[in-house]
């Protein structure tokens, strides 16, 4: 692999440096890097961040490969600036035995877009009633860190603890959808105003605060490490706040879409709108922006649910829930964090990149931009400002919310382990 | 007028006064031999009915075929549509036969304002009742019988409900007349009260333009008309309420409730009527319970809809009148 020498960015937002890339790693940062033998990359004025990382995506392969598949879900995770993604469980059949997590993991290294870290299921099915194997999952070639029954809570308080127990064993981490099942029963948006006058099934704030509140308390009696998925009420962060004052060892993620939408665009009876947890209010997007900032929150993570279009082209009640999002995720935590001033690039590549590996253990992702270090990484020009055409998306479903909304910022490279990805805003 | 009904919360109050008074003079027609105008002659309406209901749907019907409107019905229950795509898919099949109208009951909240704003028909949409969303023709009905009967036939042409204070009691939350009827009542300058248990009173109330109370027996002293709305027996079991005799004891209309109402004041009742938990047999059998006329003055009000919405500007029913001199 010959060498690539990116000229003039703006590494992690500050100083311009030049970044040498030999092969598979990264064999200088500095000024005025000599280029010989080397492909040139002129990115005067873009920024370079580390290879982003998604704690939560969704391939759907096996299964649901109309909807997404490991190759397309990669193709859009590298067009968003994305080199690893953790592929939650929810597929068919369900990634709950060392064979479907070795499937996944394998056809992600296959095709080479991006890494892929299989999450495993917590429980049988996501039924919620019996453990998986979860130590089978670890061991496999798969290597499962991360287990999730993301979709459906891990209701039972008896299965939550063994499962936060049991992970102790060889340090994985339980990703919790926090849904209290009888408070959502019909919900079909966040409970409150909009709600009541649009005649929709309310999902109320409470019924993610209860389950968070006594995940932190099940984590604290056992000592063991909760991660609490995609985030969306300022009650939410204020639980996480106390239980991080507590000691407690809980991390946090929101999703972009509830770091700027809220429940207000329901009222169009749009089923992009329609995702789960459901978005809130005003009110919610502000806290969930300020706990991003400050730590409390560790981590955004997209949610990517592709969806076939027919599945969303219907009544609001009918559809499924979720939206795309590993294409635009960078540009929505511009808008959103970077440009109201909340957080600095350096951060961004911390929300958005070390965390998510450092809790995810991916090996080789979300490290700094220096020298010896595995050549992953991103070049974003911030300065592009575009309307959002899902027609471009390398995803195969097109459920986005931001279809000609104009969103600012635009990933131009990515490299994966030296290789690039994407070239000029186009896949490799 | 907007091109479609969608919501009661559509209309101004002159759009409201314009149908009421439109339903006035369509009543006149019910009184004919011929119960007959050449309106809507060579027009087609379709009745998409994916949740049943007979009631509406014979009432639609009337109201179509006394404006001589060609009627196509079409009942879409069960099965072949859970999977929502079929609404899309009927709609285009309703566009490409080239209906000029479409009434849609649906279970899903938002499927006419779908229906309406998705490109997938032309034609204009009466919303017949959808989910626990909106019943706007219910709502304009009441408020016709109340107008009726609070004022007079009439008396009442040109006139709202300015200072009338009307009770909605029973099961708000999941209740597509409570939202149609507090919206449209205080379009038309009526004060409204809800009450109901707390279990029943959705989240968010506080942003509707009415008030709400716990307190049936305080609030009927000072109300021109109560309306009772349905309380499904299912909802006992999801623990909205302890039994139905705690219900019917605090939340019912006996003739003792009834007795402590003014004298003029009128009981009404969407239907179809449970006689016992909400209301007794004493009640719904007096002369203040206006339920049979409700169901008469639908296919009034219906039928102004229809008109207003599709029969342009044919003095239609100027015509009828003069007509009759
Ligand atoms: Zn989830």
């Amino acid at each position: 692999m010959s060498k690539i020498l990116i000229r003039g960015a703006k590494v992690l937002g500050g100083d311009v440096q030049d970044v040498l890339i030999d092969g598979e790693t990264i064999e200088a940062v500095g000024a005025g890097l000599s280029a010989e033998g080397a492909d040139v990359i002129e990115a005067e004025g873009k920024i370079l961040l580390p290879g982003l990382v998604d704690l939560h995506t969704h391939l759907r392969e096996p299964g649901r490969e109309d909807s997404e598949t490991v190759l397309t879900g990669t193709r859009a995770a590298a067009s968003g600036g994305y080199t690893a993604v953790f592929a939650m469980a929810n597929t068919f059949p369900v990634a709950d035995t060392a064979g479907v997590v070795e499937q996944v993991y394998r056809l992600g290294q296959e095709h080479g877009y991006c890494d892929v870290q299989p999450i495993g299921a917590v429980t049988v099915g996501l039924e919620g009633s019996k453990l998986a194997e979860l130590g089978a999952m670890h061991e496999s070639a798969a290597g499962v860190t991360v287990f999730s029954d993301d979709g459906k809570c891990v209701h039972d308080a008896v299965i939550m603890r063994r499962a936060l127990e049991y992970v102790k064993a060889f340090g994985g981490v339980v990703a919790q959808h926090a849904q209290e099942p009888r408070l959502t029963e019909g919900a079909q948006m966040n409970e409150g105003i909009v709600s009541s006058e649009l005649g929709l099934g309310g999902w109320p704030a409470v019924a993610e605060e209860s389950i968070i509140a006594r995940d932190v308390l099940l984590a604290e009696h056992v000592g063991s490490r909760v991660h609490i998925c995609h985030l969306s009420t300022a009650g939410s962060v204020e639980i996480v706040r106390w239980a991080k004052s507590r000691g407690i060892d809980v991390t946090a993620e929101v999703t972009p879409h509830h770091l700027l939408l809220t429940d207000e665009m329901v009222r169009t009876y749009n089923p992009v709108y329609k995702v789960n947890p459901p978005l809130r209010t005003e009110r919610d997007v502000m806290a969930l922006r300020e706990a991003l900032a400050d730590g409390t929150i560790d981590i955004v993570a997209t949610d990517h649910a592709p969806h076939p279009h027919e599945d969303k082209d219907c009544e609001w009640a009918a559809a499924a829930m979720g939206m795309v999002g590993l294409e635009t995720a960078l540009s929505v935590v511009q808008q959103t964090m970077v440009e109201t001033g909340l957080l600095t690039w350096a951060a961004v590549a911390d929300r958005m990149s070390y965390a998510p590996a450092r809790i995810g253990q991916a090996k080789g992702h979300g490290r700094p931009v220096s020298a010896g270090e595995p050549a992953n990484l991103t070049l974003l020009d911030s300065a592009y400002r575009g309307e959002v055409d899902p027609a471009g998306f390398a995803s195969r479903s097109r459920n986005t919310p931001y279809e000609g909304r104009e969103l600012p910022g635009r990933v131009t490279h990515t490299f994966l382990r030296g290789r690039a990805t994407v070239v000029d805003g186009k896949l490799a | 007028m907007k091109r479609h009904l969608i919501s009661a919360a559509d209309l101004t109050r002159d759009d409201a006064v314009l149908i009421l008074d439109t339903a006035e003079e369509m009543a006149r027609v019910a009184d004919r031999p011929i119960k007959k105008l050449p309106t809507l002659r060579g027009r087609t309406v379709c009745n998409l009915f994916f949740e049943d209901s007979t009631r509406t749907r014979i009432s639609f019907e009337a109201a179509e075929k006394r404006l001589s409107a060609d009627v196509i019905n079409f009942a879409a229950k069960g099965s072949s549509v859970s999977k929502g795509e079929s609404l899309k898919d009927t709609a285009q099949t309703l566009e490409a036969m080239g209906v000029d109208a479409v009434v849609i009951r649906h279970g899903a909240s938002g499927a006419p304002y779908r229906l309406a704003t998705s490109g997938w028909i032309d034609a204009p949409v009466i919303n017949a009742g959808d989910g626990t969303h909106q019943h706007p023709t219910q709502a304009l009905l009441d408020a016709f019988t109340m107008r009726r009967r609070l004022i007079g036939p009439d008396a009442g042409l040109g006139q709202d409900l300015s200072g009338r204070r009307i009770t909605l009691v029973g099961d708000v939350l999941h209740s597509r007349v409570a939202r149609s009827n507090v919206d449209l009542l205080h379009t038309l300058g009526a004060e409204v009260t809800l009450v109901a248990p707390p279990t029943l009173v959705p989240v968010g109330v506080e942003t509707w333009p009415c008030e709400v109370s716990y307190d049936l027996d305080r609030v009927l002293p000072k109300t021109d008309a109560v309306m009772m709305l349905r309380v499904q027996r299912e909802r006992m079991n999801a623990a909205f309420f302890p039994t139905e005799r705690e219900y019917s004891r605090r939340y019912g209309l006996d003739g003792e409730r009834m007795a402590r109402m003014p004298e003029h004041a009128l009981v009404m009742h969407p239907g179809p009527m449970v006689r016992g938990m909400e209301i007794t047999a004493e009640v719904a059998d007096s002369d203040r319970c206006t339920v049979v006329e409700q169901v008469a003055n639908g296919v009034s009000v219906r039928m102004a809809v229809l008109y207003l919405l599709l029969g342009g500007n044919e003095p239609a029913v100027t015509h009828t009148r003069t007509e009759e001199k």
